[in-house]
């Protein structure tokens, strides 16, 4: 156990030590417990990890310290360089794990074994430590861990397959933003907490093995049931839910180009006299002679769904309603029609880029955009911010991500080493 | 091996569809006692799930949907009319015991039905509590009302999935619904730890669309900081590596009827090699030697790549390119990634679950194995009222008359 010693702290996770391993697969993981308040040491090798590589760079100048990749998956981290194929490198890092209440580590399977720091070695001295390692295929799995990236996990984890067009002769696609590597490390931070949980009152430590194609593979939803309850395949359709039988549109675009997609349509009296409402205020009803059963549905008593099919009438109502919202998106703004929908009560959605949800109101107004000083830049810049209000242990970026080796000097004299050690050390390859 | 190593958590669930029950399912597979309230005089119809196909077979109604038994294996269900009195009184008393409320409502409706925050907090002073919704509880729109797809939408997720000129992709399911899930059982594992180590409880509150704008990351700094906006021409091409950039890296055709492969090179050696597999004259172009040349010319290598794929079987592509150690994988459909894959199998990924009127039936499992307190899907998802004798009775300490009772009265 580090530092906490059980004392209040203003996070949540305040006073656990996590030791990373520096990887792209895993390094969210990271990213999610150390703004949560854990101390979490990444550790790159002496050259730096290939992330620092990955692009964009800032103001797109290829630098070590400039990698926008970097920065996002590395806040709130502290950082050390250790060459954990040498003697001396090895050593420090038995030091760091006598101080670690969680090792976080997606190495090759095997290799942490080959250098003597797998956790069945390191737990022999540290039973309550807790290692979570994240890999393609787990510990034991079959399939070229080596080959894994994030488009071949979601490939074959099913995701890919779900996603794409109408039109089958476009290839299905691959969200963007490297959701399989993210979703791993989803389930690494669940099983990260869920584990130390079970420490605090057992003192239990142990090993969690987390396969990220796993992962990937029970996160496709009805892709899955389907075909375990009654051996349905799904089938990808244009922004809506691959079904076993194809489905009416709901992607929509609007008056300015953009896009907004039409989610629940009314199914209630109420929310049919909404709608009209609507197309009254728009002026719109004599373009769209279709009113009149939205009038029909506002004017009855009630609407029983499972009759939609047999009830003709009751067929053309809900229908129109779906084509009066396709009509309404096609005449005014994404947006004006996402927020004219839902204040009355209306679920639908506009699609927005990302930097147009960071940018709009409703996310300034909860704080989500939040400002990370960077002071050896002496700028300050924007990040994305929390997931998740906390009441009493508030989400925060506490730092930016690491340079490299910035914080060899702290923690190595933190472990004790002196200064002169740690110059020993520092000669003798460990950064 | 120690299952149900957190059976010391007991949780007052209103979690429904899976934005929601996929969190409080995590709880439950380590052991957590996850007690699901639901509306009798809706059947606990709120919960769409509850009656949506699949089926097992031909009966319907809402102890038979398929999706609501996949995300709520292990849950206990209790019914509770909280129009009620005597059902709010019992809530309250499920409150005072519970460990945990955790809900996915519309923001506005735990207040309306009496169990706002400070309610709970009244009942039990150290409870978490984590609430899900699509906004938040505050700002502009904490009123506004989504599913899945919507949040998807809002939050950038739908727009980053496509291919140029083209409209958006989206996600062809609720990604939302189960990452949603994901940061709803963070945000509970969190405060638990936090609570262990102090005693202290709190509130969190979970908006799924910020949840889901936390996933652009990389993205957004890009935008932030270079001002360089995701909405641009040419973008979103998703299928394609933007970080770090890679060529070739796409999901291309293969023979057969909707058959893909999807490839990715990650460095000049591993093109060299695939286009020593390829041994035709335009991969030997010197233009396509270096990454920079691959990435200036990325059309014209796809459309290459793409027509020397289209005649070959995924699977026998896949095993020849692995072979080389290039990443090509087939893109499998849920039958192959479900029944023919031996990770999957060995994993014991899709366990069977017994379902009181179902029978056994597959469902998800979880991606990860503890060595010492590892998860169990043993049970499937309750029927409604499924576990009202024994919460009622055993929890509560109700007689069977009382039970009863409660049962005329319309309560449960």
């Amino acid at each position: 156990m580090s530092a906490a010693n059980g004392a209040r702290t203003a996070t949540a996770l305040g006073g656990i030590r996590v030791v990373e391993i520096s990887n792209e697969l895993g390094a969210f993981a990271g990213k999610l417990l150390a703004d949560m308040g854990a101390d979490v040491i990444s550790i790159e090798p002496p050259g730096g990890s290939p992330m620092r590589g990955y692009e964009p760079f800032r103001d797109d100048v290829p630098d070590t310290e400039g990698s926008l990749h970097w920065w996002h998956y590395n806040t709130s981290k502290r950082g050390i360089t250790l060459d954990l194929e040498t003697d001396s490198g090895r050593d420090c890092f038995r030091r760091l794990i006598d101080t670690a209440d969680l090792l976080l580590e997606c190495e090759p399977p095997g290799r942490l074994k080959e250098l003597g720091l797998d956790h069945a070695t390191l737990a022999a001295e540290h039973p309550e430590l807790i290692t979570v390692s994240i890999t393609p295929f787990g510990q034991q799995g079959a399939g070229r861990s080596d080959l894994a990236t994030d488009l071949t996990l979601l490939a074959e984890g099913g995701p890919v397959w779900s996603c794409g067009y109408d039109d089958h002769s476009l290839p299905p696609v691959r969200g963007g933003g490297n959701q399989g590597y993210q979703t791993a490390c989803h389930y690494a931070v669940m099983s990260a907490l869920t584990a130390i949980l079970i420490r605090e009152g057992t003192g239990l430590g142990q090993h969690v093995d987390v396969n990220a194609h796993a992962a990937c593979n029970v996160t496709t939803e009805m892709s899955s049931y389907h075909w375990l309850v009654s051996k349905g395949t799904v089938k990808r359709q244009t922004g809506r839910h691959a079904m076993e039988f194809s489905t009416l549109p709901t992607q929509i675009e609007c008056a300015d180009g953009r896009h907004a997609t039409t989610g629940v349509p009314p199914r209630t009296p109420a929310e049919f006299a909404t709608l009209h409402e609507w197309l009254v205020e728009l002026g719109l009803t004599d373009e769209f002679p279709e009113s009149i059963f939205i009038r029909m549905g506002a004017e009855r008593e009630q609407i029983d769904l499972s009759q939609i099919g047999s009830d003709d009438e009751l067929t053309a109502i809900f229908g129109a309603a779906r084509e009066a919202l396709n009509f309404i998106a096609s005449r005014v703004s994404a947006y004006a029609f996402f927020e004219g929908a839902q204040k009355r009560g209306i679920t639908v959605g506009v699609i927005y880029s990302p930097e147009e949800a960071m940018e709009d109101a409703h996310f300034r107004a909860r704080g989500f955009p939040v400002e990370v000083e960077h002071k050896t830049l002496g700028a300050t810049f924007t990040y994305p911010g929390a997931p998740y209000v906390f009441e009493k242990t508030p989400w925060r970026i506490s730092r930016p991500a690491p340079q490299l080796g910035e914080h060899n000097q702290e923690i190595f004299g933190e472990l004790g080493l002196s200064a002169k050690e740690i110059d020993v050390l520092c000669a003798t390859g460990v950064r | 091996m120690r299952a149900n190593a957190l059976s010391h958590i007991r949780v007052c669930d209103f979690t429904g569809q899976l934005a929601g029950a996929g969190a409080t399912k995590w709880l439950a597979a380590f052991g957590a006692e996850v007690i699901r309230i639901e509306d009798p005089v809706r059947k606990g119809m709120w919960d769409i799930l509850r009656a949506m196909p699949p089926f097992v077979d031909e009966r319907r109604g809402y102890d038979f949907g398929g999706g609501f038994n996949n995300h709520n294996v292990e849950k206990l269900g209790i019914t509770l009319n909280l129009r009620t009195e005597k059902g709010r009184e019992l809530l309250a008393e499920i409150v005072k015991r519970s460990d945990l409320v955790s809900e996915n409502f519309a923001s506005g409706v735990m207040e309306r039905l009496g169990f706002g925050y400070e309610r709970l907090k009244e009942l039990r002073p150290d409870v978490v509590y984590v609430s899900n919704c699509g906004f938040g509880h505050t700002g502009p729109y904490a009123g506004y009302k989504t599913w899945g797809p919507i949040v998807q939408a809002v939050s950038g997720l739908t727009f980053t999935s496509g291919l140029p000129d083209q409209p958006p992709a989206g996600w062809g399911y609720s990604y939302m619904d189960h990452t949603g899930a994901y940061y709803q059982a963070i945000a509970i594992l969190a405060a638990l730890v936090h609570r262990a180590r102090t005693g202290e409880g709190q509130w969190v509150d979970l908006s799924c669309t910020e949840a889901g704008l936390t996933l652009h990351g990389t993205a957004l700094l890009d935008y932030t900081v270079n001002g360089r906006a995701m909405r641009r021409p040419g973008m979103p091409n998703s299928n394609r590596s933007q970080n770090p950039r890679m060529a070739p890296h796409g999901v291309y055709a293969a023979a057969g009827d909707d058959c893909w492969i999807a490839i990715a090179c990650r460095d000049d050696s591993e093109w060299k090699a695939l286009a020593g597999r390829i041994d035709e004259d335009w991969a030997r172009n010197s233009r396509f030697a270096t990454r920079e040349g691959r990435l200036e010319f990325e059309d014209e290598l796809d459309r290459q790549l793409e027509a020397w794929t289209r005649t070959r079987d995924r699977f026998v592509l896949q095993e020849a390119l692995q072979q080389v150690d290039i990443p090509a994988v087939a893109v499998l459909l849920p039958e192959e990634r479900i029944d023919q894959n031996p990770n999957v199998k060995d994993w014991a990924l899709f366990p069977e679950a017994v379902h009181q009127k179902m029978g056994n039936v597959r469902v998800d499992g979880l991606p990860v194995h503890f060595s010492k307190t590892d998860w169990h899907i043993e049970h499937g998802g309750p029927c409604l009222g499924e576990h009202n004798e024994q919460v009622y009775g055993d929890l509560l300490g109700l007689s069977v008359d009382e039970i009863d009772g409660l049962r005329e009265e319309g309560v449960i």
